[in-house]
């Protein structure tokens, strides 16, 4: 145990140094960007990427090269539902809620049942269903108005809510201890961690790979469901593929917490603070007066940078 | 097709040795489907439009096969196919259209192609950087130098050069001697050492490295050969848009993706062939036209589109398991 929590804590406090890092940085190079109402700001922002990377998190603890290419467009598809369900007004929210989860976790079965009854690798899977729910969103946008997000469901996003706190911050709060009461305190949890780590061993020993897996796939559809939900909220009304920009960030933000790709080791706290460290990093870019070359230029070589820090490859050796 | 295979081991050992085999059976299935709904679409126009349009995935596909084999990926090969497209429009304007700065920006844009597919094998085999994220940042990274170089879309190719692309020599179109050009430079490089050495660090690297394999060179040179490739396929599409671009090649990668798997090979590694990965980027864009001429309505397209790719993406790894198993 003690060992496993080694492996958790280190790659975790390398995030939470690079956190406070950036932060004077950012404050250093424009005064007033670690206020605490910017914090927060950033904050919203970290937890719609920390949700949907909760569910990517979980894919990738189970291993087999576990990887879900398809969240971006559960996102988009999510956040185009909700806002036809609710179009302005709260009384359509509960509705809403389920109709996206129940999608998403659609979805997520499909996956699952490809990766595990036809033994599809994840990759290729996810990949073929984001063209489908690409597809998807173009049928529904021809066929009905975009929507608009109820005013509560915006407040909900943005406004205080708890002890000077919006609602989604407690609702990332709740998804990180609720990912950290199942990775560790539940029997699933464990199965995920043994899955990840040899598949076969898990099978020996009982363990009902292929439900577990599918289970994985699932919540993984309705985390990237519940931050399309929220993205709704935050942006007011949903517009094209708008939950593209989660896809490959969401896989960076779980890599930067300290889980390996390999699966079986990681776990989500790390995770959280790789997509604030993301976030942060987006958002120091864009207050620096460089133009859009020079931003795309300088985000992609730090995150090469900042990969040196985590799961380096083993060397080969005789 | 799943319970053909197993009914005779004879088809099998063809799958076997051929793993393109399915892929070449789905190309000419959609191919007569194509024919039946669009007589026009097999005629020689509609398969010199279809080469035009398709011969830049095809190249990217090819690109992205090396990477595979070796059990990698380059999520950024899309990216390098966008600087390239910029970077020699750029210098063709620049140097005033001519037949030398056409010759000049290709050269230029090999080096380009070449130098970023070795900044991927750095950073994926030296550094050992997780391919997967660590493309995803060199793609973004290689963006913004195309942004650099052409912040906003629309900046013409010369004349020249997509009157070339597009014209013909004889009678004969010339995207047909690309294909033929192209066909003779897969054959030579199924020959060369490098194909097989990718193919062995895929099937397993430490094995591959104890029998004395420099499995980091090799796989620097599978990202070499893919960025090149990557740059080949930026001809192709300079000469069809005949326009310069910083963003077009964005949504290819994934496709390049896809075309492979659908080709056959395996992405785990150590498994499959270039041809494949050709026949995969034509199925694409085989199921693209046919979609078209049955008269899908064009909101349900990209759909079915999406549905038609992902069941055939299925079908070639249950059949590429089978053959192999």
């Amino acid at each position: 145990m003690n060992a496993i929590l080694d492996l958790v804590k280190r790659p975790l406090l390398v995030a939470l140094l690079l956190i406070v890092g950036l932060l004077l940085l950012g404050e250093w190079l424009s005064p007033g960007f670690a206020s605490g109402q910017q914090i927060l700001r950033l904050l919203i922002v970290a937890a719609l990427l920390g949700i949907v990377a909760a569910g990517q998190n979980l894919v990738i603890l189970g291993g087999r090269e576990g990887i879900d290419l398809s969240v971006g467009g559960v996102v988009s598809l999510s956040a185009i539902i909700a806002g036809n369900l609710m179009n302005g007004a709260d009384a359509g929210i509960p509705l809403a809620i389920l109709a996206c989860v129940a999608a998403g976790a659609l979805f997520g079965l499909l996956n699952g049942l490809g990766v595990t009854l036809l033994r599809i690798p994840p990759l290729v899977m996810t990949l073929g269903m984001l063209g489908v729910l690409q597809g998807l969103l173009v049928v529904i946008r021809q066929g009905i108005p975009s929507g608009r997000a109820a005013p509560g469901l915006s407040q909900f996003v943005s406004q205080p809510f708890l002890l000077g706190l919006p609602g989604i911050i407690w609702l990332w709060i709740a998804v990180g201890v609720a990912m950290a009461l199942l990775l560790n305190r539940t029997i699933f949890g464990q199965r995920v961690y043994a899955i990840g780590s040899n598949e076969h061993a898990a099978w020996m020993a009982g363990v009902p790979v292929r439900l577990v897996r599918i289970g994985i796939f699932m919540l993984s559809g309705v985390f990237a469901a519940i931050a399309g939900i929220c993205l709704l909220g935050y942006s007011g009304s949903s517009f094209a593929n708008v939950g593209e920009q989660y896809m490959l960030p969401s896989i960076i933000a779980v890599v930067f917490g300290g889980t390996s790709l390999a699966g079986g080791k990681g776990g989500y706290t790390g995770t959280m603070a790789g997509a604030f460290m993301l976030v942060i990093l987006q958002s120091i870019l864009t207050t620096v007066n460089i133009d859009e070359s020079g931003r795309q230029m300088v985000f992609g070589a730090t995150l090469l940078v900042l990969m040196l820090f985590y799961g380096r490859g083993k060397a080969m050796r005789a | 097709m799943a319970a053909m295979m197993t009914g005779s081991t004879g088809l099998k050992r063809w799958v076997e040795r051929y793993p393109f085999l399915p892929a070449l059976l789905i190309l000419i299935v959609l191919l007569a489907l194509n024919g039946f709904y669009q007589p026009r679409s097999v005629s020689m126009a509609g398969i010199t439009g279809l080469t035009k349009t398709y011969l830049a995935l095809m190249l990217l596909a090819v690109a992205q096969t090396y990477v595979v084999y070796a059990g990698d990926i380059d999520l950024s090969a899309g990216a390098i196919l966008s600087l390239v497209n910029v970077v020699i429009v750029v210098l063709m304007q620049h140097w005033g259209g001519g037949a030398l700065s056409v010759f000049g920006a290709i050269g230029v844009g090999l080096l380009v192609g070449l130098a970023c597919g070795l900044i991927n094998g750095v950073v994926v085999a030296a550094l050992r950087l997780q391919a997967i994220v660590a493309t995803f940042a060199t793609s973004i990274f290689f963006t913004g130098l195309a942004l650099y170089v052409l912040p906003v879309a629309g900046t013409p190719a010369p004349a020249a050069f997509w009157r070339t692309y597009g014209g013909r020599f004889l009678d004969i179109p010339f995207v047909f001697y690309a294909v033929v050009v192209l066909a003779l430079l897969l054959r030579l490089l199924v020959r060369m050492r490098l194909s097989l050495q990718l193919l062995a660090v895929g099937d397993d690297a430490q094995r591959a490295f104890q029998s004395g394999l420099a499995v980091t060179a090799i796989r620097m040179k599978g990202y070499a050969l893919c960025g090149l490739f990557a740059a080949l396929a930026a001809f192709c599409v300079t000469g069809d848009t005949a326009s310069g671009d910083p963003l077009v090649g964005g949504k290819m990668t994934l496709f390049s993706v896809a075309a492979v798997v659908l080709g056959g090979s395996a992405l785990a590694g150590g498994y499959g062939t270039v041809v494949g990965s050709v026949f995969g980027a034509l199925i694409i864009g085989l199921i693209n036209s046919l979609v078209y001429f049955v008269g899908t309505p064009s909101e349900w397209q990209n759909l079915l589109q999406g549905l038609a790719i992902l069941v055939a993406l299925m079908a070639g790894v249950i059949v590429g398991r089978r053959a192999r198993a």
